[in-house]
């Protein structure tokens, strides 16, 4: 069974890209289901608890676009750098460095217009981001360091240096946590509460803001600069071969850094939600893993923004509708739903050709008898 | 009458919409050398695949010895005693050659007496068939020549009766072919059947008793070698008769336009590959570089095109200098002033495989107008010029979406053909512009190099193949070891000569 050839050309767009990502994700959430099972509970009472928590009530699912927005941002930052080849492991300690980008400035200029101040703010996390996945493109394109080991020992930089900063230099010194002063108010993004009231809800409180919208103009940036203009078009030629491409005069080392910084400013707007938008301040370790999940989420996405868009959604519902579970299953723990997540991982991922000859093979022949018919 | 060793009866197989082999019928007598020849395209290499088990054909049967079988992998081909070697070699680089041999088959868990046994048998095969392999030596430290030799003693070791070759020549030097075809020789005295896929009509004339004839997915023709010509068999392939000379008029030399002084490069591992060449071509001429692969060629053209370092020496265009060992133009701007490319390895260089047709024919041009503007791409521009050329130049299929790697060969070399010579280029760097496409090509991108000759580009032409130098250049120059050992009009050349300056020897 194991060597099905399958003429990749005869293979329709949908059975590849939605028909193979929906099956995998299937069999994911089927052994997790399983494990819910061994857990003592009840999978499918699981599963109407997810679906409830992201969806079941407004708060609920502006959470989960919450969560999605971040998704968005470092599953871009994976896939821009990806169509250059480059495994951009960085985008936790890059959305880092991207929050204090974000944090200077609001800080420091906070006395100028407020959507002046937006605006500068997403420049310093972007900038701040790609300037700290500078260093490793630099090093891989003139030295050949290789990113995925310099960008994970760059997570680990970029934390250390964290929490020096919020421990010795930035710290609120009102108060012994590692974390900063507030922003002022006014310059804070408008969350979702304010817009739900012009619509007539009442909520309580959501991390939902307007940085949402940025992050789908982001996807909208990724897809126009990929496949639209020439420097994706250099990126994409660099990334798919090199020795062409510098035969066609492209550089490889510019391309290398222009798409490590641009993935790393992407990993930087995180900050812009998580700063600007919802804690006001920088806390250590405000990252939470969203970089690495980002990886999932590109791909799952198959690196393209179209993909990325629900890819980053399914996180989203997964982390809202999770932590719904663990509230009322006490048996069920929030590391179970890292397992369920990892599972995602592992099956639209590493084992993402497990089914995909048998898959394709089966609607190939099955197209083929209707147009023999 | 004897029984044929391999039968093929109506095989089918089809790829999608398109049929790569239409009802083939072939007989392969035991002990012969038999050739299959056909166009790139025409679906020989599919044909044996389906013969090794790679694929499994839509109908039809294959028989062994008289006997029906089903091949379902190429195991079931290796029991049955087919062995193929493929024009890339399937070889672990940083095994020796008996650990590569006995891969798949080692038949004990630690290594001991099987290995023993193994290496005694491989021995007495080498032996037989005079190989000259040391089987300790790791592979890749061994020529590519010998890389195949390898490949051969793998098939012969697992049992092979039927030895299978698909264009075993295309990456060996004219020394390593005479040695190949020694050994293929002696395979053949010794009772064993090889079938040779080729394109190469000289090869067939050569080495083959007798030979099929693809064309478009179908067999049309089985004949004796000694029964049938070279010509003949070409009009067989291509369905026409072809001109193995180009029709070219007298030259109009105009002015010298390129200019290389005393030229030293280095490849990557720090080795002079191109010493002290000097040489000028002047508009409306072609200049050939003969030689056999390795001499320097590539290295040549790679520091002209702007890809590689000069060392030392310098270039001049247009009485300009435009490199020199401190500094270099990339090949971007070399093309702004007029200068083409056609690379010698289209995969490696001339192409991105995995890109839309569409977007390898703007290739090292993408970022001139109308093809993009401040750096947005112009997706009707490109579409209407790509439109325009594949047509223009005959690409099939013609459709500008397509993935590339999905064209044939000479498809692939008809694109970067198109993109190199639209911009009518002053200087024309070729190498290898004919290198595994089909005769139909061959001729249409003969004609095409004539065409910019006549127009007064000055082109520069490096090919392995004798017959494409002789019949394209107007001056012919012989490099060896990196050096230009002669250089001669070219008027009454004999290949002989030439054969004897590439060799080093005259």
């Amino acid at each position: 069974m194991s060597n099905i050839v399958v003429d990749k050309s005869k293979v329709p767009w949908w059975v590849s890209n939605v028909i193979v990502p929906l099956v995998n994700l299937t069999l994911a959430l089927l052994v997790s289901g399983l494990f819910v099972f061994i857990a003592g509970e009840n999978p499918i009472e699981a599963v109407k608890l997810i679906i409830y928590g992201s969806f079941g009530y407004i708060q609920g699912f502006a959470y989960t676009l919450y969560y999605t927005t971040n998704f968005i941002f470092t599953g871009l930052a994976f896939a821009v750098a990806f169509h250059c080849r480059l495994f951009n492991i960085g985008g936790e300690g890059q959305a880092y460095i991207g929050g204090l980008g974000v944090f200077l400035v609001a800080i420091n200029l906070s006395f100028l217009p407020v959507p002046i101040v937006w605006l500068l703010a997403i420049f310093g996390a972007f900038l701040f981001g790609a300037a700290w996945a500078y260093i490793p493109a630099y090093l891989q394109s003139k030295r050949g360091s290789h990113v995925v080991i310099t960008t994970i020992m760059f997570n680990f930089i970029a934390s250390s240096l964290m929490i020096f900063l919020l421990v010795d230099v930035i710290r609120d010194t009102n108060q012994m946590a590692p974390h900063t002063v507030k922003l002022p108010e006014e310059i804070w993004l408008p969350s979702f509460e304010a817009f739900s009231g012009i619509l007539g809800i009442k909520i309580r409180y959501s991390p939902l803001n307007l940085t949402f919208l940025l992050a789908i103009a982001s996807l909208f940036f990724v897809w126009f600069l990929v496949w639209k203009t020439k420097w994706g078009y250099e990126m994409r030629a660099v990334g798919h071969n090199t020795q062409a491409a510098i035969y066609a005069g492209i550089s490889p080392h510019k391309n290398i850094i222009i798409a490590m910084c641009i993935s790393g400013g992407l990993a930087g707007l995180l900050g812009v939600n998580e700063i600007l938008g919802v804690s006001h301040k920088i806390q250590a370790g405000f990252p939470a893993g969203y970089g690495f999940t980002g990886i999932a989420v590109a791909l799952m996405g198959r690196n393209h923004p179209i993909g990325i868009l629900p890819a980053a959604f399914l996180f989203g519902i997964l982390y809202q509708g999770g932590s719904e579970v663990t509230f009322e299953m006490p048996n069920i723990t929030r590391y179970m739903f890292v397992a369920v997540q990892g599972l995602i991982i592992l099956f639209s991922g590493a084992l993402e050709n497990l089914f995909r000859p048998q898959i394709e093979s089966f609607f190939v022949r099955r197209l083929n008898r209707e147009v023999n018919a | 009458m004897v029984s044929p060793i391999l039968e093929l009866t109506n095989i089918n197989k089809s790829f999608g919409h398109v049929q790569a082999n239409k009802n083939i019928n072939l007989k392969i007598n035991k002990g012969t050398i038999h050739g299959i020849i056909g166009e790139n395209g025409a679906g020989k290499s599919t044909l044996m695949s389906i013969v090794f088990g790679l694929y499994q054909a839509n109908s039809g049967s294959i028989k062994i010895n008289g006997k029906e079988i089903n091949l379902r992998s190429p195991r079931d081909s290796i029991i049955n005693g087919i062995g193929m070697v493929h024009q890339h070699f399937m070889l672990v680089e940083n095994f020796t050659v008996l650990e590569n041999i006995i891969l798949g088959f080692e038949g004990e868990t630690v290594f001991g007496e099987k290995l023993q046994k193994a290496k005694e048998d491989l021995e007495k095969l080498c032996q037989t068939y005079n190989f000259n392999i040391d089987l300790d030596a790791t592979i890749s430290d061994l020529s590519v020549g010998f890389r195949q030799r390898v490949e051969i003693l793998k098939s012969l070791y697992r049992g092979a009766e039927i030895l299978i070759l698909d264009e075993p020549t295309g990456v060996l030097t004219p020394q390593e072919v005479d040695e190949l075809f020694k050994i293929l020789r002696s395979l053949k005295d010794e009772g064993k059947t090889i079938v040779l896929i080729t394109h190469k009509l000289i090869e067939i004339m050569d080495l083959t008793s007798e030979v099929s004839v693809m064309r478009q997915g179908e067999m049309v023709g089985h004949t004796k070698t000694e029964d049938t010509s070279k010509e003949q068999l070409a009009e067989m392939m291509v369905g026409r008769s072809v001109l193995l000379r180009v029709d070219k008029k007298e030259i109009r030399k105009g002015e010298t336009i390129f200019k290389v002084n005393n030229l030293s490069v280095k490849d990557d591992l720090d080795i002079t590959r191109v010493k002290d060449v000097n040489l000028e071509i002047c508009s409306g001429e072609i200049l050939g570089i003969a030689g056999v692969t390795g001499n320097g060629q590539t290295e040549l053209l790679e520091a002209l095109s702007g890809i590689r370092k000069v060392e030392s020496g310098s270039i001049e265009l247009f009485g300009e200098k435009i490199s020199d060992q401190n500094n270099f133009l990339n090949p971007r701007m070399l093309k702004e002033k007029g200068l083409a490319h056609v690379p010698e390895d289209r995969q490696r260089m001339g192409l991105i495989s995995d890109f839309k047709a569409h977007e390898n024919l703007i290739f090292g041009y993408h970022d001139q107008e109308p093809y993009s503007k401040s750096a947005i791409l112009n997706n009707k521009e490109i579409t209407e010029y790509s439109n325009k050329v594949m047509q223009e130049y005959d690409v099939r299929p013609n459709s500008p979406n397509l993935i590339t790697s999905n064209f044939s060969g000479g498809n692939q070399q008809k694109i970067i053909l198109s993109r190199e010579l639209n911009e009518n280029p002053k200087v024309l760097l070729v190498g290898q512009p004919t290198r595994g496409v089909d005769i139909g090509a061959i001729e249409f991108i003969h004609q095409r190099l004539i065409d910019m000759r006549d127009k007064g580009a000055a082109i520069l032409l490096a090919s392995v193949e004798l017959d494409e130098i002789l019949s394209l250049s107007d001056r012919i120059i012989v490099m060896f070891d990196g050096k230009i050992v002669g250089e001669k009009e070219n008027k009454n050349v004999t290949d002989r000569e030439l054969g004897l300056l590439m060799a080093g020897v005259a």
